[in-house]
């Protein structure tokens, strides 16, 4: 079965795992919050990618839904955490992880 | 090859490439420019799999709506060259490491995983905006309108929380 001709959902799936692992990569590697924010983004986007491929090849709408959903919760989640990320700047004048450690053990 | 693989090679190479550049790169504006382009790759993918409303959607909130927000935030935090304090060489090469573990185990998981499952009835205008209002509207119309009030929530918060402190 495939979703466009000549690419299978395998090639969705390897796709979608290097776009998650990128993301995953860019939270441990930067002490910039806003990147890391950025990068939780990227992780939402490449599971988005995998479900609207799913969908495709099982002629399925639900999947579509679902992405739809996802979009307004990160949309919401990220008016939120950008909110908090500026009071935090606001407070502590940064937004280096690294030395916002206070709940550091 | 017919066309559309070229351009799914392609999308995909734009992708990651640009996706690592978000991680790499020091300067953030060119980070979240990097991003956009990856944000775009990624509605092309939508597009070439026929699912054209989400393409629309996701250009849309992701281009057109988080990423100006992130671009206005940067802006107001002045953080238009590097800001961060430099972590220590075996921090980075651990990080690098357990992604690329990550990914290995992903890929090995899913590539011994048989999922060509029997395809259902082959409706190809599953993307379109007709075929998705209905199901949005009948099947989901309960999450849909929980939805709007987590909208309202989340813009009454982000106003409370950037908000100046009120001394009293």
């Amino acid at each position: 079965m495939e979703i466009i001709p000549g690419i299978t959902i395998n090639h969705y799936l390897i796709v979608s795992s290097i776009l998650f692992s990128i993301g995953a990569l860019g939270v441990m590697i930067r002490r910039n919050a806003i990147i890391m924010f950025m990068c939780i983004e990227l992780m939402l986007n490449a599971v988005n990618l995998l479900l609207v491929a799913f969908s495709k090849q099982w002629s399925d709408t639900s999947a579509q839904v679902l992405v739809f959903f996802i979009m307004a919760v990160a949309a919401a989640e990220v008016a939120v955490g950008l909110a908090i990320l500026m009071m935090i700047y606001r407070n502590a004048r940064t937004t280096d992880t690294e030395v916002l450690n206070k709940l550091k053990w | 090859m017919s066309p559309s693989t070229y351009v799914f090679w392609f999308l995909t190479f734009v992708a990651i490439i640009s996706a690592l550049n978000v991680v790499l790169t020091k300067n953030a504006v060119y980070s979240v420019l990097s991003l956009i382009v990856t944000f775009f790759a990624i509605a092309g993918h939508y597009f070439l799999m026929n699912a054209q409303f989400l393409g629309i959607v996701h250009i849309m909130v992701y281009a057109g709506a988080i990423m100006v927000l992130f671009l206005y935030v940067i802006m107001m935090l002045n953080l238009n060259e590097t800001f961060e304090t430099n972590k220590d060489t075996f921090f980075h090469i651990a990080a690098v490491v357990s992604a690329g573990l990550l990914m290995v185990t992903m890929i090995g998981a899913f590539a011994k995983t048989d999922i060509q499952m029997q395809a259902m009835a082959d409706n190809s205008n599953i993307g379109y905006l007709e075929e998705l209002g209905k199901v949005l509207f009948n099947e989901f119309l309960l999450p849909f309108e929980i939805a709007s009030v987590l909208l309202l929530a989340a813009m009454v918060g982000a106003v409370y929380l950037s908000k100046k402190e009120i001394k009293d």
